[in-house]
């Protein structure tokens, strides 16, 4: 490591900062005009002249109430579900690829590939027309399934990277040492395990939580409507009035806990989403 | 502590593959025996079903008087350190170490627990080191945690699978001594499985030298050495390796590349009708003539032209090249070839004295005492001057060296302790 | 060397018939990745078939009974109506546009984070994925709120930059749409380029760096000539994964413009012909061309530009 001249540490100074506004700046603009009163909206000023909770206010109590916090539930309730599914069903895979030789091996990393480029636009049509037929239409589960063509095929890459990394002859040597078959998977293997079952987990809820095409094209009602779809049909108080405060306290409120798991988590993010990307 | 009885164990893999073939080995309480052979010679295989991670195909396999053909690991109380430690890295040195008593739920207290683990990590010193995860540590310092882990399980027998092959050279000689100062002390019974014939030769009682699944040969390192029972334990054996000549009789005259050997009644009687030979001669049963004054009595006297010198300090080492026989010459590459070589050129090694004034390109004078030569047969590659008598008698003198240092390493422990 | 007999043994005898082992560990892995493999395939290949299927007929869920076999007819309306290629064409500015700048930005973060000393790196490194982490809609509205003609400020902001002013709309015309529409896509992915180019970044080994410097070589030799080579596989397969992406674009003009002022995009075309007109038959055709350009990028990347995926994606 060279020294840090002065003159290189301002460069790193304003280079940090550039950063920040970068990362930041639409994420406090959005924050800002949350708490706008209505009637402020159109002063063209970044900042609030008058901060104000009544748009959380309209969403979570008054009259938006309705529209947004059916929308929460079903947005977790489906993406938490949608994971746990996928997670499940790709840990199995992971550790079958990482640990035992089959053929076809390949053809599952293959396909995992094909399905997480595959344009959602064009699976939404038919399941459209599907779901409509058999009663799926504006349902969990109509919108389950299909969120498992988003995380399914990522949770299978990052976690057959992450099982790949951990030394399996532990559970060797934990038989040697006196444990039994069950006691060496727990003990030497899941410490091991967990940490990428859960950060694949994180990654797939966040692509999950994420989703808009499947959300508006699937549903109709708040019976299913996720956040992201529902914000695209908010309205004003009335007519004339735009619901842009609504709108950008919603996005907050969704926002706020993902920001919150990124700060939390970010190591973990970071190495599940280039495990599964990059040779590491 | 418990004796290890292996009764003609096989190895056949679910393709066919046959990895041991018929193994049988006793191995005495408290005995330090070397499995050891080339990559690929069942070796490690072998380690794993006394261990328990391998099914043994067919054989019968004994720890103290117990068949344990089909215990699981855990029920075989052996401790194992793994090539590459297989230390848990979720868990701090003392945990690694506490691991096998932690799984025993309720049978040791905390107070226990931190006992044992201590005596451990004072007998490796790693009192400073307990608190710190295995990634924070050294190659050598893993390799104590695992030989800890080893320690607190108060196994049967402790057993190592090239727990040194990750160190550098300087840190596995320590090991080494650390790994064998540990054994004396403890008399634990041991069996440790090599690729490198310098921890074979120093740290076992008893070395198995095994070649493609079969066992070849089981002596004392030194009736190893003096009396291979064949060229592959001959050519393994040794560093720098045993020279192989091909030997031409013709009548009482044995006609080797470089010299003349005259052909003694008794070697005759062993040779029987064979018309070609192989030779061995170790690079120290050569001397420079020049430095010897006093011409000997019976030895076997030439001039060879040197190619290459290499003076290390205590010894000097001469390249000389030679024309081998056709007819030995693909036997002696089968066996280049089974020792993992390089197939290098036809060329002799000895070892003079570091005084000698040899050097690249010189004419130089040489001899060596024919008695110390040993004949193999050109197509079995089975020592026509093996002596089994003398065998049995340098294996007898190590087994008393051997329960004398024993007693001696835990007299020594237990005048600490009083 | 601990598995060396192990390991060996299966590659000794290739040739015999696979044994009962071989065969028992086959059928555990097929056990455990098979419900893994069958719902991805469901979930994918069954709605592809079902739209070539359905691209096939005149059919409208507004006269079902209507549906009749028509063959190619519908490929022949879209490939032959304007604004479909007004959607490929804009879709393709915005993936190049994207991609392109992304590229550029994602290795400028990726560099600072790699230079960055140990506690800064933390720090940039949570900063950046916090784009990553917010929802695609939300990014949208941020965008559109900060640029929109009432309630944003920028134009406020920057009424000093010739060409922006109070009146300025961005949303009225295609080309300031286009532009927020795709600084939005870029602030949003930026991130996930930038991780991949950095874990490229880091394989690259110091040594290699140092020998160039050491040879007399310049910042930007050593950049261009010792770096960028050694991550290729590393850039192509983000470039090609966020292609992909960018081609399938939805959510940002959706939210901002919903295809107005010819900022209409593929994604959007199907969905508005086949969720909202409710034309079944001729959304299934823009969604099998869809699907169809998704797999000539693919072929182009991995022919022309040999991407190796299988071993970019840490499968040897």
């Amino acid at each position: 490591m060279r020294t840090m001249t002065p003159k290189l540490r301002i460069w790193w100074g304003v280079i940090t900062v550039l950063v920040l506004v970068y990362a930041l700046f639409p994420v406090f603009s959005i924050i800002a005009t949350s708490f706008k009163l209505p009637s402020q909206l159109n002063l063209g000023q970044f900042l609030p002249k008058t901060w104000t909770w009544s748009n959380y206010e309209q969403i979570l109590t008054g009259s938006a109430k309705d529209l947004f916090l059916p929308a929460l539930r079903n947005s977790i309730g489906i993406s938490l579900i949608a994971t746990a599914i996928a997670v499940v069903l790709a840990t199995l895979a992971a550790y079958a690829i990482a640990r035992l030789d089959f053929p076809g091996k390949r053809l599952i990393l293959t396909t995992a590939l094909g399905v997480s480029i595959f344009p959602v636009v064009s699976i939404v049509t038919p399941l459209f027309n599907l779901w409509r037929n058999i009663g799926l239409y504006d349902t969990w589960l109509g919108l389950i399934i299909p969120y498992l063509s988003l995380t399914l095929p990522i949770s299978i890459w990052t976690l057959a990277a992450f099982f790949r990394q951990i030394p399996w002859e532990l559970e060797q040597a934990a038989q040697v040492d006196g444990a039994t078959a069950w006691q060496a998977f727990r003990k030497a293997i899941v410490p091991l395990a967990a940490p990428g079952v859960f950060t694949t987990a994180l990654i797939a809820f966040f692509i999950a939580w994420n989703d808009f095409v499947y959300g508006i094209s699937l549903t109709s009602t708040s019976a299913a409507r996720p956040v992201p779809a529902a914000l695209a049909f908010f309205t004003g108080a009335s007519q004339f009035e735009e619901p842009t405060g609504a709108i950008s306290a919603a996005a907050v409120i969704v926002t706020v806990p993902v920001v919150i798991l990124v700060l939390l988590f970010q190591r973990q993010i970071v190495s599940g989403l280039t495990q599964g990307a990059v040779k590491g | 502590m418990a004796a290890i009885t292996l009764k003609d164990i096989r190895k056949t893999y679910g393709d066919g593959f046959l990895a041991v073939k018929g193994v049988s080995l006793d191995i005495a309480d408290g005995e330090f025996v070397i499995l050891v052979g080339p990559s690929g010679c069942g070796k490690s295989t072998l380690l794993r079903m006394i261990v328990g991670l391998e099914d043994i195909t067919s054989g019968e396999l004994r720890i103290g008087d117990k068949v344990v053909n089909d215990k699981a690991p855990r029920d075989r109380h052996l401790a194992m350190v793994f090539q590459n430690y297989a230390l848990y890295p979720h868990l701090t040195v003392f945990e690694n170490i506490a691991f096998p008593l932690r799984l025993q739920k309720g049978k040791f207290t905390e107070e226990q627990v931190r006992e044992k683990v201590e005596f451990a990590a004072n007998t490796l010193e790693l009192q400073d080191h307990l608190q710190r995860k295995p990634a924070n540590l050294s190659g050598g310092q893993r390799q104590r945690v695992a030989m800890g882990r080893a320690i607190v399980r108060e196994a049967n027998a402790f057993l190592f699978d090239e727990p040194l092959s990750n160190l550098d050279a300087k840190l596995r000689g320590q090991m080494r001594t650390e790994i064998a100062r540990m054994q004396r002390r403890l008399g634990t019974t041991t069996v440790y499985v090599t690729h490198d014939q310098t921890e074979a030769m120093t740290l076992g009682d008893r070395v198995a030298v095994l070649r493609k699944g079969e066992l070849q040969q089981v002596a004392s390192p030194r009736g190893l050495y003096e009396q291979p029972v064949n060229l592959f334990v001959a050519g393994f054996i040794g560093s720098p390796p045993m020279n192989f000549l091909p030997g031409e009789v013709d009548g009482d005259t044995l006609h080797l590349p470089v010299a003349d050997v005259p052909i003694s009644p008794e070697l005759k009687e062993k040779l029987g009708d064979r018309k070609l030979v192989i030779v061995g001669l170790r690079p120290e049963h050569f001397e420079d003539a020049s430095l010897t004054k006093d011409s000997r009595e019976g030895v076997v006297a030439f001039d060879v032209n040197v190619d290459v010198t290499e003076w290390l300090g205590s010894d000097l080492y001469a390249y000389i090249p030679f024309e081998t026989h056709a007819d030995v010459a693909s036997k002696l590459e089968e066996l280049d070839r089974d020792l993992d070589g390089e197939g290098m050129r036809t060329q002799m090694v000895v070892a003079l004295d570091s005084e000698s004034r040899v050097r690249d390109g010189d004419q130089a004078s040489l001899w060596f005492d024919p008695a110390k030569m040993m004949v193999f047969d050109p197509e079995g590659g089975e020592n026509l001057t093996y002596d089994a008598g003398k065998v049995r008698e340098v294996d007898q003198q190590n087994e008393q060296d051997r329960k004398a240092s024993i007693q001696r390493a835990q007299e020594r422990e237990a005048a600490k302790a009083s | 060397m601990s598995a060396d007999v192990a390991t060996q043994a299966p590659a000794r005898a290739p040739k015999k018939a696979r044994s009962d082992r071989a065969r028992s560990e086959a059928r555990l892995g097929w056990w455990l990745a098979g419900p893994a493999f069958v719902v991805m395939l469901a979930v994918t290949i069954y709605p592809i078939l079902q739209a070539l299927y359905d691209s096939l007929f005149n059919y409208r869920l507004t006269a079902p009974d209507d549906k009749a076999f028509i063959g190619l007819n519908n490929y022949k309306v879209v490939l032959t109506d304007s604004l479909f290629w007004q959607s490929l064409w804009v879709t393709t500015l915005i993936m190049i546009v994207s991609v392109v700048v992304e590229l550029l930005l994602g290795f400028a973060l990726a560099l600072v984070m790699h230079r960055a000393i140990t506690s800064l790196r933390g720090l940039l490194r949570t900063a950046i994925l916090v784009p990553y982490g917010i929802i695609t809609v939300v990014s949208a509205f941020a965008w559109f709120y900060a640029f929109d003609i009432n309630s944003g400020f920028i134009n406020h902001w920057f009424d000093w930059v010739p060409g922006i002013d109070p009146n300025l709309n961005w949303f009225a015309h295609q080309g300031t749409s286009l532009s927020v529409i795709i600084a939005s896509e870029i602030w949003k992915t930026t991130p996930f380029i930038s991780l991949l180019l950095l874990a490229g970044l880091s394989q690259v080994p110091t040594e290699l760096e140092e020998a160039a410097e050491v040879d007399g070589a310049t910042w930007g030799q050593r950049l261009r000539r010792v770096v960028l080579p050694n991550m290729k596989a590393a850039i192509m397969v983000a470039v090609l994964f966020r292609a992909l992406d960018a081609f399938r674009i939805f959510d940002n003009v959706y939210i901002m413009t919903n295809g107005a002022n010819n900022t209409n995009v593929l994604s959007l075309l199907a969905y508005n012909t086949s969720i909202n007109r409710l034309e079944i038959g001729l959304g299934s055709a823009i969604s099998v061309i869809l699907f169809l350009c998704v797999i000539l990028i693919c072929f182009i990347a991995i022919k022309l530009f040999k991407v190796d995926l299988a071993s970019a994606r840490g499968e040897g």
